[in-house]
C-alpha cells in the first residue's frame, strides 16, 4: 500500500477517535459543572475539560478564559482550535477522501455522513441542542467503528485505521486520568469527599465504564480501583493495557502481512510486557502522574516509530 | 432562432420518434410526483456517496453535485453505428496526426495544416519531437464532444485528447437509472456501459512499455483532492483496482519510476495521468509544479514508463487545429470525415476575421486554447458591451480565436421544476486506443443546459447530466 494511503488511514482513525473523546469530555464537564458545589467547582470542571483535551496551550494563547461558553465553543467548533470536534471530523473526512479507494462504501458513507451532519447541525448554542450535538458525534463514532469492523477486509488498510484509533485512544485515556489526579479537586475539598467521589464517578461515565466498574469490582467508586480499571484491566476496552494489546496485535498483523518486523513492533511489545507485570499499588506508590506522563511520552515515541517505519 | 430538433419528438411535430416511443408512453402515464421523487432520491444518493466536483475559483462551496436529470437520452442502433464509425475514424486520424507532428511532419510539408499553427502552438512540446511513446499510441483516452442539429445532423464540437473527464458520471448515471427505473430497462434493450473500466484497464496494460513484466503496474495520477475532477480520479482508480497516487507518492531513480509503499519502493509501468503536461515534471516543464514528479520525463524518454495520454497531445485538441480536422482525416486515412465539423471561421485569416466582426451578435466566439465554457462569447445571448469587449480582444489577437454560427443544438425532455421541458443537450462519447485497437463505449456523457434556452452545458457553468441509452438492434 502507498505510504501516503497508510498515513491517511492512520490519521483518519486517530481523528475519529479524538472527536469521540472530545464529545465525552464535554459531556462530563456539563455534568460536573451541574454538581451542587461551590461556584469555582463549575469553573474547574470547564478548565479541566481544556486540560484533559491537551489543548490548554492553544486555549490560553487564544486569550480565552474557561467558562461554559468559551470551552464548549473552543472544544467543539473553535476556529482557532486545530483539534476541535469539528476540525477532527473534517480532517478525518479529508483523510478518508484522499484515500477513498482504500475504504469500503459503508465506511466512506459513515465518515462522509458525519461531515455532512456537522454542516447541517451547525453550531448550536442552547445547552439542549449542544447535548444533542454531542450525541450525534458519539453515534457517528459508533457508525464509523461499526462500518470499519463489519465491512473492511482484514488487510493493511484495516490495520492502519485500527492502529491510529488505538494509539489515540490510549493517549486519551491517559490524559483523562491525569487530569482527575491533578486538577479537578478545588482547594479545600476533601480527597475522598463527596465532590471527589462524584468526579471519579463522572470520569467513569465519560468512558462508558460505570456499569463495568460495578461488575468488575463490586465496590463503591474508589480512586485506585478506577485507576486500575483504566490502566491495567484487560477486559476494559479503553484501558491502557487493552489499547496496548491492540496496538501490538495490529503491528504484528502488519509485520506478518509484510513479512518484516521493525522498531515499532519492538517498542510496542516491550511496553506490553511491562503492562503484564504492573501492579496498581506500585503505580500509586511511585506516582500516578509521573506514570502517566511517562506513558504519554512513550506513546509519542511509538507514534514516531510507526511513522518512520511505514508512513513516509 | 428556429425551433431546435428534439430528440424525442423530432422537428417540431408532436410525433414521438420510434426510439422514444416506449419512454414517451411511460412518461405520459407516470405521475409527475414520481419523477420528482426519483430525482430527489438520486440527489440524496449522490450526496451521500460524495459524487461531487469542485468549482474553479469557488472556495466557498468547494464541492458541488452535478445536477442529474432522470429522463434518459436515447440513441438508436443505426444512429449509433454511424457515430461509432465516425468516432473511430476521427481518433485514428488524431493519433496518426500526433505521430506525424512529433515525427516526420509530413502533414506540415504537404501543407495540410499551417506549420506555424503547430510549431508555435502553446500545446506543442518541442521536448517530444522525434520521440515515440511505448506502442506508438498517443491518445489512449479521447472524449469527443458531439452536438446534433437535426435528424441526420451530428457535428463534432470539439476533440478532448488531453485528460477528458466525465466518464465517472456516465457510469454513475447508469447505475442510478438502473436502480431508479428497473421497469424501463426491462422494456428497452440498452447497451451496457460498465465494460468501460475493463476496456480501459486492458488498454492501459496493452500500452505498457517493453520493460514492464507480464503484469504491469498501473496507477492513476491525480493533482489531489482539490482538483475539480478528484471524484472521478478516485472512482476510476477504484474501478480499475489500481493505486490513486499524487506526485509525492512517486520518485524516479535510474530513469525508473517508483511509488513509495509501506513495504518499500515499487516500480510503476503505466501512469494514467490526470495532470496537464505543464505540471508533470518540474525539471522539464513548470519548475513551480508541486503536483508532478521530478525526473518523470527522463524515465519517459528512456521508455520505462507509459503516460496516458502521451505528452504533447494537447496540440491536437486546440480549437484552431480542430478546424483542419476534415483535411487531417483525409490526409491520414484517405477517407472523407464521417463526422462533420461545425463550420468555423479561423480568425487568423483576415477574410474570416472580417466576416466574423461583421456579425458578432450572431456567432459563438471561442479562445483556441480555452475549455470548460470559459472565455467564450455567445453572441445572441451577450450584451452590447460584452460584444464590444470581445471585438477589441479579437482585433488585438485574432490568432487566439475561432468563431462558429450559433448552432441550434437539439433538445431532450428534461425534468424542470413543474414537469418536463425541452433543454439543449450535447454528447461526449469516450474512445479508447491501445496497440490492440480502438474501442468506443456505447453512449457517453450527455450534458444538458438546465436553464431554459441556454446553450451552455458545462458543469462549471451550471449544466447537468443525463444517462445516455444506446439501443440494441
Amino acid at each position: 500500500m502507498l505510504s501516503r494511503t497508510a498515513d491517511n488511514l492512520y490519521w483518519a482513525g486517530r481523528y475519529m477517535e479524538r472527536a469521540d473523546f472530545l464529545a465525552r469530555i464535554l459531556e462530563a464537564a456539563i455534568r460536573l459543572a451541574a454538581l451542587p458545589a461551590r461556584d469555582e467547582a463549575a469553573v474547574t470542571a470547564w478548565a479541566s475539560a481544556i486540560a484533559s483535551s491537551g489543548v490548554k496551550g492553544a486555549f490560553d494563547a487564544a486569550g480565552r478564559t474557561p467558562s461554559e461558553t468559551s470551552v464548549r465553543e473552543f472544544l467543539a467548533f473553535g476556529g482557532d482550535n486545530p483539534t476541535s470536534i469539528k476540525a477532527c471530523i473534517t480532517r478525518a473526512r479529508t483523510n478518508a477522501r484522499s484515500v477513498r479507494t482504500a475504504l469500503t462504501v459503508e465506511l466512506w458513507e459513515a465518515i462522509n455522513g458525519a461531515w455532512n451532519g456537522l454542516n447541517e447541525i451547525g453550531e448550536p448554542s442552547r445547552r439542549d441542542d449542544f447535548v444533542n450535538f454531542l450525541d450525534f458525534v458519539k453515534s457517528t463514532a459508533l457508525a464509523v467503528e461499526g462500518a470499519t469492523s463489519r465491512t473492511m477486509l482484514r488487510n493493511d488498510a484495516y490495520w492502519f485505521l485500527r492502529l491510529g484509533m488505538a494509539i489515540e485512544r490510549a493517549d486519551n485515556t491517559a490524559r483523562l486520568l491525569d487530569v482527575k489526579y491533578h486538577l479537578l479537586l478545588p482547594p479545600g475539598e476533601r480527597i475522598g469527599g463527596q465532590l471527589d467521589y462524584f468526579q471519579w464517578e463522572t470520569l467513569l461515565r465519560e468512558v462508558s465504564a460505570l456499569t463495568a466498574y460495578r461488575w468488575v469490582y463490586r465496590e463503591s467508586v474508589r480512586p485506585w480501583l478506577v485507576a486500575d480499571l483504566l490502566l491495567l484491566n484487560r477486559q476494559m476496552p479503553r484501558s491502557l493495557a487493552s489499547c496496548q494489546g491492540m496496538i501490538v496485535s495490529y503491528l504484528e498483523r502488519l509485520a506478518a502481512d509484510y513479512g518484516r518486523r521493525g522498531p515499532a513492533q519492538r517498542l510496542a511489545s516491550a511496553r506490553l510486557a511491562r503492562f503484564n507485570e504492573a501492579r496498581i499499588e506500585d503505580i500509586f506508590q511511585s506516582g500516578l502522574h509521573e506514570y502517566i506522563q511517562a506513558f504519554l511520552n512513550e506513546n509519542n515515541a511509538l507514534g514516531a516509530a510507526i511513522h518512520e517505519q511505514y508512513l513516509v | 432562432m428556429t425551433k431546435a430538433f428534439d430528440e424525442m419528438t423530432g422537428g417540431g411535430s408532436q410525433e414521438v420518434r420510434d426510439s422514444y416511443r416506449a419512454l414517451g408512453a411511460w412518461l405520459e402515464q407516470a405521475p409527475p410526483d414520481l419523477l420528482r421523487a426519483r430525482s430527489r432520491q438520486a440527489e440524496l444518493f449522490f450526496r451521500r456517496m460524495g459524487v461531487t466536483f469542485a468549482v474553479h475559483g469557488d472556495a466557498e462551496s468547494n464541492e458541488r453535485l452535478i445536477p442529474f436529470d432522470v429522463v434518459p437520452r436515447i440513441i438508436d442502433a443505426a444512429e449509433w453505428a454511424l457515430l461509432e464509425k465516425g468516432l473511430k475514424q476521427r481518433v485514428t486520424a488524431l493519433n496518426a496526426f500526433l505521430r506525424d507532428i512529433y515525427g516526420p511532419q509530413e502533414c506540415l510539408r504537404a501543407g495540410v495544416v499551417p506549420t506555424d499553427l503547430i510549431l508555435t502552438n502553446p500545446q506543442y512540446r518541442p521536448e517530444i519531437q522525434g520521440r515515440r511513446p511505448p506502442g506508438d499510441v498517443w491518445c489512449h483516452i479521447a472524449g469527443i464532444d458531439l452536438v446534433r442539429t437535426g435528424e441526420d445532423g451530428f457535428y463534432v464540437l470539439e476533440d478532448n485528447v488531453r485528460t477528458p473527464s466525465g466518464v465517472s458520471y456516465m457510469l454513475e448515471n447508469r447505475e442510478m437509472m438502473m436502480r431508479l427505473f428497473p421497469d424501463l430497462f426491462a422494456e428497452y434493450r440498452v447497451r451496457p456501459v460498465d465494460a468501460y473500466t475493463d476496456s480501459l484497464l486492458r488498454s492501459l496494460q496493452a500500452s505498457a512499455p517493453a520493460t514492464a513484466g507480464a503484469d504491469p503496474t498501473i496507477v492513476v495520477l491525480t493533482p489531489g483532492p482539490f482538483n475539480s475532477a478528484y471524484y472521478e480520479h478516485s472512482f476510476l482508480a477504484d474501478k480499475l483496482g489500481v493505486e490513486l497516487i499524487q506526485g509525492g507518492d512517486l520518485f524516479v531513480n535510474d530513469d525508473t519510476v517508483f511509488m513509495r509503499t509501506t513495504e518499500g519502493p515499487k516500480r510503476v509501468d503505466v501512469i494514467y495521468r490526470r495532470i496537464d503536461d505543464d505540471f508533470l515534471d518540474p525539471l522539464t516543464f513548470r519548475p513551480d509544479s508541486t503536483v508532478g514528479v521530478p525526473g518523470l520525463m527522463a524515465a519517459y524518454h528512456a521508455g520505462r514508463v507509459t503516460l496516458a495520454n502521451a505528452v504533447g497531445t494537447g496540440v491536437a485538441d486546440d480549437k484552431a487545429v480542430y478546424t483542419y480536422m476534415p483535411e487531417i482525416i483525409r490526409f491520414f486515412t484517405g477517407e472523407e470525415a464521417l463526422l462533420k465539423n461545425v463550420p468555423t471561421w479561423r480568425c487568423r485569416e483576415p477574410e474570416a476575421l472580417k466576416a466574423v466582426l461583421g456579425q458578432l451578435d450572431q456567432l459563438v466566439v471561442k479562445e483556441v486554447g480555452g475549455s470548460g465554457g470559459y472565455g467564450m462569447l455567445v453572441g445572441p445571448a451577450a450584451t452590447k458591451s460584452e460584444i464590444e469587449d470581445f471585438r477589441a480582444r479579437l482585433i488585438a489577437d485574432p490568432d487566439d480565436f475561432i468563431a462558429q454560427p450559433t448552432l441550434s443544438l437539439s433538445t431532450a425532455p428534461t425534468l424542470d421544476g413543474g414537469g418536463l421541458a425541452a433543454r439543449h443537450v450535447d454528447l461526449r462519447p469516450f474512445v479508447l486506443t491501445s496497440p490492440a485497437g480502438t474501442r468506443v463505449t456505447p453512449g457517453g456523457l450527455t450534458r444538458v443546459a438546465l436553464k431554459p434556452g441556454s446553450l451552455v452545458v458545462n458543469s462549471s457553468q451550471g449544466g447537468g447530466t443525463k444517462d445516455t441509452w444506446v439501443l440494441n438492434d
